[in-house]
């Protein structure tokens, strides 16, 4: 490999470890405190009980979480310094911003995880409440970051407020959360129903897939419309990262989808532009050489297989649920379905970010500087890319095992 | 506005020193833990972190958002210059930060992660002293001065932990043992100053400051002797601030001796102009929700 193989590896691994915990961050307080509010409401002390399990193995997730996004952050100029002297003026405003949000999470966190005592009950409530939205709030203004990435501007003259509202800021900030809360709910929901396998009608499971599914089935239902409207954004924008996601190759009218065997005539020019007729822009305007990865392509796929089947289920279950008269449905066969769906939201969030990172390529800053010319020039970066990806497979597993013994132990 | 934002910088590092060092310090107790009490001692600090540790320690994180904001060339510079320490210090705080909640939180191994969790914060502020005693070098970070910079930057960490464990212990023999190593700690610190100030490249420490860093350091010193904790821990608190600042003093107007000053790398006007209401802003946000958090799970006064 070479020096920029190995700063772009590392850059990706970090990305792609701290989103997972980034995106548990976003999603679980507002379970927890959805859990604690039937609590204050019932009275009843399984609700209390399932918000302090949650908490726990949440903590472990907040830790790592904030560790790797520590690491990040410094990363940005430790692998690309030439990419953060371009771009620090300009984006520094929405990652200010990120700053307090974290300092918000981090000061709220300290008192909901350890106030059980010391805080009245619906002070303690409100203590996650602002953890949830603080939460929400960072991952809105990094995303924000990474939409001016794509679609830059406001440089000369320089502009700091224009570049947090560029043509990618809505759909990214809109469809990147809703995967933070979708992908958290189908892995939480895949836990309780594994264990209501095991222990069928048990209570305390009952209440957590309850809540699971209160988050999972909306946000399935409306991921896939958030993402055909980002797509269509690209095609505006980006029309090469659209090519490369089809593997369309010659430009011209009437662009056809392929649909395994099937191809529809014009279907990929409406489903862009609204307009079986309209021109879609083929990889033939581009040098091969910029043409980028095939891994776009293939997790493009995923994505976008993924996400249909777990809107499928989300409908199925909304049915299930309004047949049963709201009660959560006690099918083996649907318990299997939401246990083997459970990965599937993690799955498509990662795909659809190497989505959005690798389709940029070999842009940093799309069309303005190219990953290759922001790469630093210190050497031996095999070190830290080695170092590092040993220290987060290591903790993968060890967040795994905890997470496992905390479930067996419920 | 160059300044004004050059000093909340220093005034963001003096408090992650303090907060943030104190965690580090907790964590260099746990591995020095020793004699009758050493398992009191290791509870007291992982009580003491859990609520705050977090919170502590995104004050690096504002200290690097606003470099890069402010003076984007500086950062790119810095995180050329300073890539290995940096990339070391790095993996401290992950390894510390993890291994604390694994500990925390998980059901076996749990002795091996104190370990992991003892060691990350021990090397973790020498690392960090490394990286700051390198700007003063050029980047040249395995030399003598950043290592001495390194090794008093743990000291300092230690004193500032012990003397806030001694008004935390629950019960006098646990305060007694960390009156001894806060002790302890406040001498080698000064002899490591000593030290640091002879070894340093030029001129570093402006005398008033020295001078005054002299008297609080003897008054601490007589604080702990006198059992003064409610004293000691104010004096603990403006010793690390006049260290960081004397270091900030002595550092300008260079981020990286000898051609990156503050001036010539600062980031265009409208930046910089949006940038200081943003932090001031913040700020309204950020003080009362940190006051309650510490009057929540510290002991005021004593
Ligand atoms: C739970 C996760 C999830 C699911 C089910 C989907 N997506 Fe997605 N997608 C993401 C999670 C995600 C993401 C990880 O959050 C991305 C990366 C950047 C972003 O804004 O969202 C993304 C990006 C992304 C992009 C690229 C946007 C860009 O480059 O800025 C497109 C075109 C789509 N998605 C389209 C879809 C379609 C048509 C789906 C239909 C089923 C779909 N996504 C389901
Ligand atoms: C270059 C990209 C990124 C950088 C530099 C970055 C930086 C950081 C930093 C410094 C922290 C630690 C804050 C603390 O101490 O609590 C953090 C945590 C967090 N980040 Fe990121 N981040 C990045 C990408 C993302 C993305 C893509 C998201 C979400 C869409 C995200 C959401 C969060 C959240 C919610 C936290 C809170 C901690 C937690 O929930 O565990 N970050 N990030
Ligand atoms: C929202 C905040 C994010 C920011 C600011 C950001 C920024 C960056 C930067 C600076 C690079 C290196 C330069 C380059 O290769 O173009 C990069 C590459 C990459 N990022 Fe992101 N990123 C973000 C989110 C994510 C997430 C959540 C993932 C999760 C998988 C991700 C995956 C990748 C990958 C795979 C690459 C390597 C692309 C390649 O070099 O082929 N990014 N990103």
């Amino acid at each position: 490999m070479t020096e920029p193989l190995f700063a772009r590896g590392q850059m990706a691994y970090s990305l792609a470890f701290h989103i997972v915990f980034a995106a548990v961050g976003i999603a679980m307080p507002l379970m927890m405190v959805l859990a604690e509010v039937m609590w204050l409401r019932t009275k009843d002390d399984g609700w209390l009980t399932l918000a302090k399990r949650w908490m726990k193995g949440t903590a472990v997730f907040f830790a790592v979480g904030a560790v790797s996004g520590t690491v990040l952050s410094f990363e940005l100029g430790l692998l690309f310094p030439s990419f953060m002297e371009k771009a620090g003026a300009v984006i520094g405003m929405p990652f200010s911003l990120e700053g307090f949000a974290f300092f918000t999470e981090a000061i709220f966190l300290g008192l909901y995880f350890y106030g059980w005592k010391q805080l009245k009950p619906w002070v303690h409530v409100a203590c996650g409440v602002v953890v949830a939205a603080s939460g929400a709030l960072s991952a809105l203004f990094v995303t924000l970051v990474n939409a001016w990435m794509n679609t830059p501007c406001c440089m000369e003259p320089i502009d700091p407020l224009g570049a947090m509202v560029t043509p990618f800021a809505f759909h990214e900030v809109v469809h990147g959360t809703l995967a933070a809360y979708m992908a958290t709910a189908f892995a939480v929901a895949a836990i309780h129903a594994w264990q209501l396998l095991e222990k069928p009608g048990d209570p305390f499971h009952l209440k957590a897939l309850t809540i699971a599914l209160v988050v999972a089935v909306p946000t399935a239902l409306v991921q896939p419309l958030a993402g055909h409207h980002a797509g269509q954004v690209v095609a505006v924008h980006q029309p090469m990262k659209l090519a490369a996601l089809e593997g369309h190759v010659k430009t011209g009218p009437r662009a056809p989808i392929h649909l395994g065997p099937v191809d529809i005539p014009g279907g990929l020019s409406f489903l862009a532009f609204n307009d079986f007729d309209a021109v879609v822009k083929g990889l033939e305007e581009i040098p091969q050489a910029d043409w980028p990865h095939p891994i776009v392509r293939l997790s493009w796929l995923a994505m976008v297989a993924l996400g249909t089947l777990a809107a499928a289920w989300a409908a199925l279950t909304a049915l299930l649920v309004w047949r049963n008269n709201r009660q959560l449905p006690r099918d083996r066969r649907w318990l299997w379905a939401t246990v083997l769906l459970g990965p599937a939201g993690y799955i498509a969030l990662e795909a659809g970010w190497v989505v959005t990172e690798v389709g940029r390529q070999p842009w940093v800053i799309y069309g303005v500087l190219r990953t290759h010319d922001a790469v630093t020039p210190v050497t031996g970066l095999w070190a830290p890319f080695a170092g590092f990806a040993v220290i987060y497979a290591g903790l993968a597993g060890v967040v795994a095992k905890v997470l496992y013994d905390q479930v067996k132990a419920t | 506005m160059i300044l004004t934002l050059a000093l909340v910088m220093l005034a963001a590092l003096v408090l992650y020193a303090v907060l943030a060092g104190a965690d580090f310090g907790g964590g260099a107790w746990d591995l020095f833990a020793a004699g009758p009490r050493a398992k009191a001692q290791r509870e007291l600090v992982s009580h003491a972190l859990a609520p705050v540790w977090e919170a502590n320690h995104v004050w690096l994180i504002l200290i690097v958002v606003i470099l890069f904001t402010a003076f984007p060339p500086a950062f790119a510079a810095l995180m050329t210059a300073l890539h290995a320490p940096l990339m070391l210090m790095l993996a401290g705080i992950v390894m510390r930060g993890s291994a604390f909640v694994f500990r925390q939180y998980g059901k076996s191994g749990n002795e091996m992660w104190g370990r992991v969790f003892a060691v990350a914060s021990t090397v973790t502020p020498v690392f960090l002293g490394m990286a700051l005693g390198a700007m003063s070098t050029g980047g040249a970070w395995h030399g003598v001065f950043p290592l001495c910079v390194g090794l008093f930057s743990l000291s300092l960490f230690a004193m500032v932990a012990a003397v806030f464990l001694t008004v935390e212990a629950p019960e006098r023999a646990l305060q007694d043992d960390f009156r001894l190593r806060a002790l302890g700690a406040a001498i080698v610190s000064a002899a490591l100053a000593a030290v640091t100030a002879f070894v340093a490249p030029r001129p570093f420490v402006p005398l008033p400051a020295a001078a005054s860093s002299v008297v609080l350091g003897a008054a601490l010193l007589g604080a702990l002797w006198l059992r003064r904790y409610g004293a000691a821990r104010p004096l603990a608190v403006a010793l690390v601030t006049l260290v960081v600042i004397g270091w900030g003093y002595g550092q300008y107007p260079y981020l990286l001796v000898p051609n990156v000053t503050l001036h010539a790398v600062a980031a265009p006007e409208p930046t910089l102009r949006l940038l200081l209401p943003t932090l001031g802003l913040g700020a309204l946000v950020l003080f009362p929700s940190l006051f309650w958090l510490m009057r929540v799970f510290k002991t005021v006064g004593r």
